[in-house]
């Protein structure tokens, strides 16, 4: 039987999993756009698995907030990394760098 | 019963109206060349709305079931939101038009992003929160990289974009755990979970996801690692927005969660909040100290006064709340009037930032050294100026609230930080003959500027009634 925790366990692997993405990836900023939809992702679960649980539909309500502001997100991640891409000619992780933080 | 529902958001639909009126209409006309125009009239809408909320009669209405709280604090916060969002406006025009960045979607853009942030301020349930929060990050992710062909603003951008995607990854893992734990997304309901005996500890997890991904938009240590990099690489018309409205907002909606969904676990939060404000004051402050470029040096000073008003937080009380609404009100008008006189800052009609450009700035242009003068002793404390006044509260704050080992950091802190305020105070009056800016005359800036440093030296009589007015805002959260 699979029941609430089984959903949290997923839940809380990919948010785990996003944000290491996002922190150990050198490589590619696409990938942290990646990372940050699977958190999105992962997040939902949790809304969906509780919802159900508690037998109440404001979990889906969100999921569903969720996963809109979610593509107006990529989108405008997109947007800023074409910029980026442009003025740069790269969209290495590495060489977002020209200020030093 | 929706219509009762409509008057109390009246003044968002307004303004979310206008922005989208706003947009059509300089997309089928003049497009950039409606770009000053289309400033000066959301401007003038923005403080109008200010002026509208500010009189609007007191009392507590709620909206759409209690997701929507339109209270004494709300109000409060959203005139400053509202009227810093309109003098940055004003500041910015002329800046961004003699340098061809203004383009029509900045107004637009802004008035989305106060939308936003007057949602956040208003939020009594974590949907309402959350949407509000994203409707203003995604409207601060794209101003910031307004400059589309400079690789500075758009690296800002694309910054300010993964870690504030990633802030509101967290906020969001801890909004559905406090869902699924309090059964509810309504701060009313959590509110009453936590007073059934113990806060339980899938609850007390969310709600620390939740002030993480709050303490990034606030850009309190140890998530303040965007600060000082959007800061530099926004055109600095968007920095001096990113250090007002935005933080107003952010810290209103902090407080609202804290109060109004988790008033029963003070003592949960109250050392989380505590610890966060310690870090903030002393990373801020230390850390500014080898800062050269004037932006990112108000990037640490800013971290430095969000740990000021986090401490107000941290003491869980009215009157903690109350010391905060003071600290940011006047936190905004110092850096209104500081970032009038960087806008003004250039030297052959190219903008300086570096603060070695300001020795003897005093000989040439002694009236503007002078405000500037005031504002830096206000900034870092120094009685008699506002700013001491806005530190003395958070301290007694506080102190009263049984922090006095964080009052007593804060001191120390604050006294840090002085060393920096102090020291362009220094450059420009007995640094050494370098390199001369431009005498630049843009009456609005100079206006800002004196009136801000006017403001820090006439508030001490009565602070303009604003502690009063904080006092009353601060009450409604709290009942």
């Amino acid at each position: 039987m699979i029941g609430l925790e089984h959903y949290l366990t997923v839940a809380a692997t990919l948010f785990v999993i996003g944000i290491f993405g996002l922190f150990l990836n050198r490589k590619n900023v696409i990938i942290l756009l990646m990372s940050i939809e699977l958190i999105l992702l992962s997040v939902n679960i949790n809304f969906v698995a509780f919802s159900s649980f508690l037998h109440d539909m404001a979990g889906q309500v969100f999921t569903l907030f969720v996963l809109t502001v979610a593509a107006a997100e990529a989108a405008i991640g997109l947007a800023i990394l074409v910029c980026f891409f442009r003025n740069r000619g790269t969209i290495a992780v590495e060489d977002v760098n020209v200020m030093k933080g | 019963m929706i219509q009762a529902d409509l008057t109390v958001i009246l003044p968002e639909i307004v303004l979310a109206l206008f922005a989208l009126l706003a947009l059509v209409a300089a997309v089928y006309t003049g497009k950039d060349k409606l770009g000053p125009t289309l400033v000066w009239v959301t401007a003038a809408l923005m403080l109008l709305l200010g002026l509208w909320i500010g009189t609007a009669p007191a009392g507590t209405q709620e909206a759409f079931g209690g997701m929507f709280i339109n209270d004494g604090f709300a109000r409060f916060a959203k005139v400053v939101i509202l009227l810093s969002a309109a003098l940055v406006l004003v500041m910015s025009q002329e800046y961004m038009s003699r340098r061809g960045i203004l383009r029509f979607e900045y107004p637009v853009l802004v008035a989305l992003g106060v939308v936003g942030m007057l949602v956040m301020v208003s939020a009594g349930d974590l949907m309402t929160l959350y949407m509000g929060l994203e409707l203003q990050s995604l409207a601060l992710y794209v101003v910031a990289a307004l400059r589309r062909d400079s690789v500075k603003s758009t690296e800002a951008g694309l910054k300010y974009f993964v870690l504030g995607a990633l802030s509101s990854g967290l906020l969001l893992y801890g909004a559905s755990l406090v869902y699924g734990y309090a059964g509810t997304t309504l701060f009313s309901g959590i509110i009453q979970t936590a007073q059934h005996g113990e806060v339980s500890i899938g609850l007390l997890f969310g709600l620390v996801f939740l002030i993480s991904g709050l303490a990034f938009k606030v850009s309190a240590v140890p998530f303040h690692m965007w600060t000082p990099d959007v800061y530099e690489g926004s055109p600095t018309p968007v920095t001096v927005f990113f250090a007002t409205a935005p933080k107003m907002a952010a810290m209103g909606m902090l407080a609202r969660l804290l109060f109004d969904a988790f008033g029963n676990a003070i003592p949960d939060w109250s050392q989380v909040i505590a610890v966060l404000s310690l870090l903030s004051m002393f990373v801020g402050s230390v850390a500014a100290i080898g800062q050269r470029d004037i932006k990112r040096l108000m990037a640490y000073s800013s971290i430095t006064h969000m740990g000021f008003a986090l401490m107000g937080l941290a003491s869980g009380t009215v009157f903690g709340v109350q010391s905060m609404l003071i600290y940011m009100a006047i936190y905004v008008t110092m850096n209104i009037g500081t970032f009038a006189f960087i806008l003004m800052m250039e030297k052959d009609g190219k903008p300086v930032t570096d603060i070695n450009a300001l020795n003897m700035y005093s000989k040439r242009e002694p009236g503007k050294a002078l405000a500037m003068l005031v504002l830096m002793f206000s900034m870092a404390g120094v009685p008699p100026m506002l700013g001491f006044f806005g530190k003395f509260y958070v301290l007694r704050a506080a102190y009263e609230g049984g922090l006095a080992w964080l009052a007593i950091a804060g001191v120390v802190a604050s006294v840090i930080a002085a060393f920096y305020y102090l020291r362009i105070v220094y450059f420009m009056y007995f640094g050494k003959d370098g390199e001369e800016l431009d005498t630049h005359r843009s009456p609005v800036l100079w206006l800002l500027l004196t009136a801000s440093a006017v403001v820090m030296v006439a508030g001490i009589v009565n602070m303009f009634g604003v502690d009063g007015a904080a006092a009353a805002a601060a009450a409604t959260l709290l009942n």
